[in-house]
């Protein structure tokens, strides 16, 4: 079953782990966002294969509730 | 000195701009692209855009602040906190440039900015350290025990590639110092693919304790008695008080007195703040750093000893006569409270949260209630800069007093359209431990459970 990883906050995209067709375990680290001058890592909910990445290093302004990540 | 410009944003850009219109100072300041809505632009004589919301490219960018204080005519530069307030190699830019830096010396920023070398200085001026031990690779433990017992017991064990509380183990007794010492090496060297430890001494109940200090040149440094930061959450503070609660008045005076001697050592020129961990259990105090520059808490200083800061700081810089500012002067009165608004998520382990200020009702300001804003209604709160929107102040006689204004303040107040810590705040200010004046670094971690949700 898919699924989705969301943005918690807004914010801006730091550093991308994670490519598809990465196989990655619970609690892998994902991404890292920068916001307000935190670092606000999101972590792989389930063990699982990335089948999409939808956020690019050093992109800014990304909302909320996006789905950054699909883990299959 | 006719002229002032002010490298920063938000609450504190608005500060130094409120001290520098007192002196009669004309007042520049400088904004991003993110920025140009911003209350610091307004408050400002004349404002100059210095490029993209990216502090990268205008706030920490030497030559456009350069070029924006060319262009206005400024003769001097007030950095502010953070950005590019601690760093040296801007201060010597800014000098290096003929114009007035409102700070300390180049090589004083640089050597407290420097942890170990801070650290010795702080030694050789006779202030208490934090002993560290010899850093100890993967396999290497002969040694381990003479080390610990220089540190001391309890002690941590610490990875070197750790941080933040992870890869740190607590050792009560030297008999567990080799089984903690070799797991420890092994989970380090798994998790950061570097194994190398060491030991340093725990406190297992600490206070966050500074005293702000005033360096005149020449040696001679006045104090402004105390601070107390022990309220903190992810390492970074959101309370702060002056004086500190139950503090034996002989540990007051060796503190104030142990910050004044590191400063006179250096010569210290301007504002500076020397922190210090206090152990709650034993009142044994050890040097943490040296900030040099004015701090976010200064306000809980100048309410309790009746000095504007930055106003001194401006003073200094353009050599006014100061030699009425003796230590005999300067007495602290009364007791005063900060909080600290911080647009984040209590709830969500302090996550911040951008977005749109769609309602902000703040207190009324008066004699006794402070009100620093660095931000109005309808403003968007953007994920580029630190998410501290607002610091409340009161003060009054007694901290009782302070404390239940604090309380009422925050009850007053009211934001809308991004979540923020202001009811966790009301509830660590009514909290019955921190009302006893039980204040320790660990107090929202131990009261968690009361304070959140």
């Amino acid at each position: 079953m898919a699924h989705e990883v969301e943005l918690q906050t807004a914010g801006n995209m730091w550093k991308v782990m994670v490519k598809p067709g990465d196989y990655v375990k619970s609690g892998d680290t994902l991404f890292i966002m920068e916001v307000m001058k935190m670092e606000v890592p999101h972590e792989a909910p389930i063990d699982g294969t990335i089948s999409a990445v939808n956020v690019n290093e050093g992109e800014e302004g990304l909302d909320a509730g996006m789905v950054a990540v699909v883990i299959d | 000195m006719r002229k002032l410009l002010v490298a920063n944003r938000g609450e504190i850009a608005c500060r130094v701009l409120r001290s520098a219109k007192t002196l009669g100072l004309g007042t520049v300041a400088v904004y991003s692209e993110a920025d140009v809505q911003s209350l610091h632009v307004k408050r400002a004589d004349e404002a100059i855009l210095i490029g993209p919301a990216k502090a990268k490219e205008s706030y920490l960018d030497f030559e456009r602040i350069l070029g924006a204080a060319r262009e206005a005519g400024a003769e001097a530069i007030h950095p502010g906190y953070g950005f590019l307030s601690e760093n040296a190699g801007f201060a010597q830019r800014v000098l290096d440039s003929g114009l007035t830096w409102i700070g300390p010396t180049p090589a004083q920023i640089r050597d407290m900015g420097d942890k170990e070398r801070a650290r010795g200085i702080a030694e050789s001026a006779g202030v208490p350290v934090l002993t560290g031990s010899q850093r100890f690779l993967v396999g290497e433990i002969d040694c381990i025990f003479e080390a610990g017992e220089s540190v001391g017991y309890p002690l941590l064990v610490k990875a070197s590639a750790g941080g933040g509380g992870i890869g740190m183990r607590l050792v009560e007794q030297p008999d567990q110092l080799e089984a903690v010492v070799k797991s420890t090496q092994a989970m380090a060297e798994r998790s950061f693919g570097d194994g190398t430890i060491f030991l340093e001494r725990y406190i297992p109940k600490a206070r966050h304790i500074e005293i702000q200090v005033f360096g005149f040149g020449g040696g001679r440094v006045v104090h402004f008695y105390e601070r107390e930061c022990s309220i903190q959450r992810r390492f970074q503070k959101v309370i702060e008080e002056a004086p500190a609660s139950n503090l034996p008045e002989n540990v007051r005076e060796k503190m104030a007195a142990a910050a004044v001697s590191l400063a006179e050592s250096q010569s210290y020129e301007g504002a500076g703040t020397v922190e210090f961990i206090l152990d709650a259990e034993t009142s044994d105090f050890f040097f943490l750093e040296m900030n040099t520059r004015i701090q976010v808490e200064h306000p809980v200083t100048e309410m309790t000893t009746d000095v504007d800061l930055v106003a001194l700081q401006i003073k200094f810089a353009r050599g006014d006569d100061l030699s009425a500012f003796t230590q005999a002067s300067i007495n602290q009165v009364g007791h005063a409270i900060e909080c600290r608004l911080y647009a984040e998520n209590p709830t969500k382990m302090f996550l911040p949260s951008p977005g749109t200020l769609e309602t902000l009702i703040l207190p009324q300001s008066t004699d006794r209630v402070r009100v620093e804003t660095g931000v109005i209604e309808g403003d968007v709160i953007t994920p580029y800069y630190d998410p501290m929107l607002v610091k409340l102040i009161c003060s009054s006689e007694t901290r009782r007093e302070s404390l239940s204004m604090m309380a009422d303040s925050l009850a007053e107040t009211k934001i809308e359209g991004i979540a923020h810590n202001v009811s966790f705040l009301e509830k660590i200010v009514r909290h019955r431990d921190f009302q006893n004046g039980d204040t320790f670094t660990g107090f929202i971690d131990e009261h968690r459970a009361s304070l959140i949700g």
